[in-house]
């Protein structure tokens, strides 16, 4: 079906780049607001170490002066994001830092060089370590959990599309009949549902002292060792947390999918296609639902906000051990390095969507010319 | 089409005469007034506005408030003297309900036309002005909404562990791009139609065609987003409170009563029930009545 023409390869690679280019300010723009946020907030990364147990008073005092709280804004916005090992340096090898730029070699001022700077700076991958976890890599601490937060989208996506592109589909054929309005009412009650309180509804309907049908939260049973076993053998534990970010996108996706059949329908080759003998069946399932299926593309970009917004809320009902629990429990300790590591890949992972997004648009639609 | 500009000349012209023309706007609200589902809408969210903003009163007649601890425990709902029962500690349910109501519907109320206000300044300016400053725009929102406003908001709540008014700042503050857009839009489109070339002959400055000529004519758009905006921004506002960064306790909101009735909501599911349900019905009731109100200015609608 998607043929691509001689030259939409090279046409594709001009877009991609462009995009990745055009993606380069706003991450940049991303990055300085987030920035501005955390320096805005009253008393700062420091006074948020106090609360750590995971850190010594030594270490506190060493990252202050790392963190260089007295540096002027743009000079600790530069260390964030492109380290400080080029800032403060050993030249000579022998272990004692003896050159400087943008920041003092002594911040202290106990006529003592600082240590040379290690950060490499969030370009470089380096997000600084956790303030609690150990004090680990931050970049290790979130993907750990990163596969718990990624089966819990896929399975809501998939529940998603394969209910909610059939029912679409449906409400448009039956167009203003009982299935069409009922579908309508329901996707605008799902719309509106307090993700929530649908959370907690359902497991008190289906969890413990309800039915008992289902478990209350949590990926998979107790293991002692090793992590969980594959998804398939505890599929009741996705069941309600996926249905909960789910319910939104069929929503969504019904309701997309009804408009795009009915718009397809008006088409000029859909009547020719009649005109030329067709069955209604053969119309609807060789020309019509191909082609109104295409804009779904469009909507993957959306998805992706939709995912990661609805893993925050629906991980903490559930317990999940994913990526939106633990963006909860770092801002409730204000771990500083992985609430903005955390910001910071939420917001890449949305624009890669989009851009995804685009891209398949364009590659199963040959109407779409990329410029 | 008729644009209101034209309509409203038109009345200027035939002042005095029996017949004028309905406007644009009596039009809709005409057809508004004949739609049962948005009719139902705006009497329900009334209804709750006046029930939560009385509840000073409500309170007197049942003579008991928000703050009163009446048992050492759960009472359950149709205990005497209090429908909904009582929490945990012992407070009247309903009356609770109905301060936090007053929290939640004022947030999203004052943090929506805040974003309307921003939004549609910025959007007019850009759409209307073009050149760099669109461009800056446009850079802007995208960076904007290339953070998911959940985590924009949570990373402010968060950080500065807000009230009533600081949250209302920060959802008014980050909210606005949506409307921004589409004013924007619309604005590009209107720039060089007749109307406004004619005003601009007849030497209107940049400054009045925008807000006299291309504003009035935007005027659904806007009505249609304030309705929605107001809803996406109490669930918002409702989820930052339930995961405990919006505004705090004892101050009730729908969403943070959700919070502390999670723990016992097996001994008092009443009490996970009606917050959310509140929250629900008047998210469900705005969308209604966005849906509604775009039916209404839509031009190709036939009565």
């Amino acid at each position: 079906m998607c043929r691509l023409q001689r030259g939409a390869h090279k046409h594709m690679t001009k877009f991609v780049i462009r995009r990745m280019l055009q993606a380069i300010p706003t991450l940049f723009g991303i990055s300085i607001l987030v920035y501005a946020i955390m320096l805005a907030t009253p008393g700062g990364p420091v006074a948020a170490l106090t609360f750590s147990p995971d850190v010594t008073p030594q270490e506190r005092a060493a990252l202050a002066a790392q963190l260089g709280i007295n540096d002027p804004w743009y000079v600790q916005y530069l260390r964030w994001l492109l380290g400080d090992d080029w800032m403060r340096f050993d030249s000579d090898g022998d272990g004692i830092a003896d050159t400087a730029y943008l920041i003092p070699l002594d911040a202290d001022g106990d006529g003592q060089p600082e240590p040379p700077g290690k950060r490499r700076g969030i370009l470089r991958g380096d997000f600084g370590s956790s303030f609690y976890h150990g004090r680990r890599h931050v970049i290790e601490v979130i993907f750990e959990r990163l596969g718990a937060t990624f089966e819990l989208g896929a399975a809501s996506l998939v529940v998603g599309l394969t209910i909610g592109i059939p029912v679409g589909v449906l409400a448009a054929v039956n167009r203003g009949g009982p299935f069409d309005n009922f579908t309508r009412i329901v996707s605008v009650i799902f719309n509106a549902f307090p993700v929530f309180w649908l959370g907690l509804i359902l497991l008190l309907i289906f969890g413990g002292t309800g039915l008992g049908l289902l478990p209350m939260g949590n990926r998979c049973g107790l293991v002692l060792v090793g992590g969980c076993p594959p998804f398939y053998q505890r599929l009741e534990y996705l069941v309600l947390p996926t249905f909960v970010i789910a319910a939104g996108f069929l929503a969504v996706y019904s309701r997309f999918m009804r408009a795009s059949v009915l718009d397809v329908g008006t088409q000029d080759y859909i009547r020719t296609a009649r005109a030329k003998g067709l069955s209604g069946r053969m119309v609807w399932f060789r020309h019509g639902l191909r082609n109104a299926l295409i804009p779904i593309a469009t909507l993957l970009g959306p998805s992706v906000t939709g995912v990661l917004s609805g893993a925050v809320v629906t991980e903490n009902i559930f317990s999940w051990p994913g990526v939106g629990r633990l963006a909860v429990s770092s801002l409730q300790q204000r771990d500083y390095p992985t609430v903005m590591a955390i910001v910071m890949l939420a917001s890449i992972t949305t624009i890669l969507g989009y851009l995804l997004s685009d891209m398949l648009y364009a590659l199963i639609d040959p109407r779409i010319r990329l410029r | 089409m008729t644009s209101p500009d034209a309509t409203r000349l038109d009345t200027r012209n035939t002042a005095g005469e029996a017949q004028a023309s309905p406007s644009l706007l009596q039009l809709a609200l005409r057809r508004l007034w004949r739609d049962r589902l948005s009719m139902v809408a705006i009497g329900v969210l009334l209804f709750l506005t006046l029930l939560c903003f009385g509840a000073p009163i409500i309170n007197i007649l049942t003579g008991t408030n928000s703050r009163n601890i009446v048992s050492d425990s759960f009472l359950p709902p149709l205990s005497p003297g209090h429908i909904l029962g009582t929490d945990d500690i012992g407070r009247d349910h309903l009356a609770r309900l109905l301060e936090a109501g007053q929290v939640s519907l004022s947030i999203g109320f004052l943090a929506a036309l805040m974003a309307l206000a921003i939004g549609v300044s910025i959007g007019l300016l850009a759409g209307f002005i073009g050149g760099h400053l669109d461009d800056a725009v446009i850079w802007f929102i995208t960076t904007l909404n290339s953070i998911p406003l959940l985590f924009i908001i949570l990373l402010i709540a968060a950080f500065l562990r807000p009230n009533a008014t600081t949250l209302i700042l920060a959802l008014g503050l980050f909210g606005w791009t949506g409307t921004a857009r589409l004013v924007r839009g619309e604005a590009i489109a209107l720039r060089e139609r007749e109307f406004i070339i004619s005003a601009r002959a007849s030497g209107a400055g940049n400054l009045r065609l925008m807000f006299a000529h291309v504003l009035p004519n935007q005027l659904s758009i806007i009505l249609i987003n304030l309705a929605i905006d107001i809803g996406i921004i109490i669930l918002v506002e409702a989820t930052l409170s339930f995961l405990g960064f919006g505004v705090q306790p004892p101050q009730p909101t729908w969403g943070n009563m959700l919070t502390e009735s999670r723990s016992f909501m097996y001994y008092g599911p009443h009490l996970v029930f009606w917050p959310g349900f509140l929250i629900f019905v008047t998210v469900l009731c705005l969308y209604v009545l966005g849906d509604g109100l775009r039916d209404a200015f839509d031009p190709t609608t036939i009565d």
